[in-house]
């Protein structure tokens, strides 16, 4: 079978499922005679998308930005973090109690701080999204740079291989599908960060328009910001999956 | 006391585990010669894992003293190769990789022991499986390319930890055979192979490869007998349907459970 047979095979079920659930969904507010500002139709919402008043462009810019920066800010603070832990046993006694104390605060909580320090603006919203989404890759780099083998590590020792070097040719790579993992939930975590960070203060952005929405009642509006953000959201969670396959393609079926 | 190439003078071993301090091993003293191939045989627990890394300098001992070509061995000792029970290579390198990780590690250039690693996946049956990745190889294969990395710095003394203990009975009979051609037990002069330290849970096996089995006793572990194999080199397939070769079956068997009779056990 051809490769696009063989997706075409695995995959109907979920467009067919998916189609029905639109058709469904405009049948009821067609024929059910739901008022437009309860729940838009989807082609209400497609005509939001392409033909409405709202220019997408800056909103979609300003939170594709704010998502991929407080993704890359989780990404390399959690990384960082988790080589300190696994590295030193006192950075480990003095980072993890203060890492879960941040861990189980609600981050949402701590927003309206934000503003109050730092302002309306990108960065804020960016530091939101890291900060909810970088633990996870603290805790796994941990893992992953720990769970090696005591007979490799003995294998080192007899070799006397620098701390660093059993580092670099051994710990890392051994973490990497773990660290990959964690960047799944980071993906996720970045998404919601930023739309919050938004809610509380922005002038820009998919959370902006869906807030904006509310006093005007324009609900088809939010449901095409809903749109835009799933589709930013699915674009780069597909995009660490696609990383994990092609960095870490021995660790497949892993996770 | 002779010198050999391993040396151990009531070596002791004593751990803290959380009931209290254990015993491991007691009063082990033996002298192992250059080129001998030495097995150690014991029950499980009864501390010939332990002894083997108490040799690499792995683990220090609690008494005694370990020397190893004339030198104490108070820390990991360099000329040494270890076979483990699970091949444990490196799952994102490539076989040949693999083989050269010792280099790298010992801070020496990979390419140029490029040629010797190629050559031992070669002799070890693995040449067209370099590019491959350890997940595309069978058990056995893997612990062979684990033997491979092993040999790659041509250490004189090469320890084995039940490296044949996780693969079934037919591949093992064949990596035993292959184990002692890679020795050089048919083309190698004796005083030239490497001394080997084997340990092992299978009394066949220990018999068919080495030149002495030590039976170690259950926990603390002691030596309980040291058996001369004097079966002719090369073993052969043939060999293990002899009188002689039953016989020092039986005969570790009794050193090993101090009974007089094999009974149901085999």
């Amino acid at each position: 079978m051809t490769k696009f047979g063989a997706m075409a095979n695995r995959y109907w079920p979920t467009l067919v499922l998916f189609a029905f659930l639109l058709a469904s969904w405009q049948a009821a507010v067609t024929f059910g005679n739901i008022r437009e500002y309860l729940l838009p139709a989807p082609l209400s919402v497609w005509n939001a998308l392409w033909h409405g008043d709202t220019a997408w462009w800056p909103h979609l810019w300003t939170t594709t930005f704010e998502i991929i920066g407080a993704f890359l800010m989780a990404a390399v603070v959690g990384v960082a973090l988790g080589v300190a832990i696994a590295w030193s046993p006192v950075l480990a006694n003095a980072l993890v109690p203060f890492l879960v104390f941040v861990n189980t605060l609600p981050k949402v909580a701590i927003a309206p701080l934000f503003l109050i320090w730092m302002g309306y603006g990108i960065f804020p919203n960016m530091l939101m999204g890291a900060l909810i989404g970088f633990f996870p890759v603290v805790i796994n780099t941990a893992v992953g740079l720990s769970q090696v083998e005591p007979d490799m590590l003995d294998l080192g020792r007899v070799f006397n291989a620098p701390k660093w070097k059993i580092f670099v040719k051994i710990r890392i790579p051994n973490a990497l599908p773990y660290i990959l993992s964690a960047l799944k939930i980071t993906a996720t975590a970045a998404v919601v960060g930023a739309i919050v960070g938004e809610f509380v203060a922005s002038q820009r952005g998919l959370g902006y328009v869906i807030v904006t929405t509310q006093s005007s009642m324009n609900t088809s509006v939010a449901f095409a910001a809903l749109v835009w953000i799933s589709v930013v959201g699915l674009l780069l969670y597909g995009a660490v999956v696609l990383l994990a396959h092609l960095w870490a393609p021995w660790a497949e079926g892993v996770d | 006391m002779a010198k050999g190439l391993i040396d151990l003078d009531r070596v002791g071993m004593t751990y803290q585990a959380a009931s209290g301090p254990v015993e491991a091993l007691a009063g082990i003293s033996a002298s192992i010669g250059a080129g001998e191939f030495v097995s150690l045989v014991g029950p499980s627990g009864c501390g010939k894992s332990t002894l083997l890394r108490i040799v690499a300098g792995l683990r220090p001992a609690t008494t005694g003293t370990i020397t190893v070509a004339g030198r104490a061995v108070t820390q990991p000792i360099p000329d040494i190769g270890m076979v483990f029970q699970a091949p444990i290579l490196l799952k994102w390198r490539s076989i040949l990789e693999n083989v050269l990780l010792p280099a790298e590690l010992a801070g020496k250039d990979p390419r140029s022991l490029r040629s010797r690693a190629e050559q031992l996946l070669e002799m070890a049956g693995l040449g067209g499986f370099g590019t491959k990745l350890p997940r595309e190889l069978s058990g056995g294969m893997q612990q062979r390319a684990a033997l491979c990395r092993a040999l790659l710095l041509d250490p004189p003394l090469l320890l084995m930890d039940e490296p044949f203990g996780a693969l079934d009975a037919m591949t093992r009979d064949d990596m035993a055979l292959e184990l002692l051609r890679i020795w050089g037990e048919k083309d190698v002069a004796r005083e030239a192979r490497k001394t080997v330290l084997f340990v092992t849970h299978s009394i066949p096996e220990a018999v068919f490869l080495s030149d002495r089995v030590i039976v170690m006793s259950a926990r603390p572990g002691r030596i309980a007998a040291d058996l001369r194999i004097d079966l002719p080199r090369p073993r052969t397939v043939e060999l293990r349907a002899t009188e002689a070769f039953g016989k020092l079956n039986l005969e570790i068997f009794r050193a090993l459970t101090g009974k007089t009779s094999m009974g149901t056990a085999f």
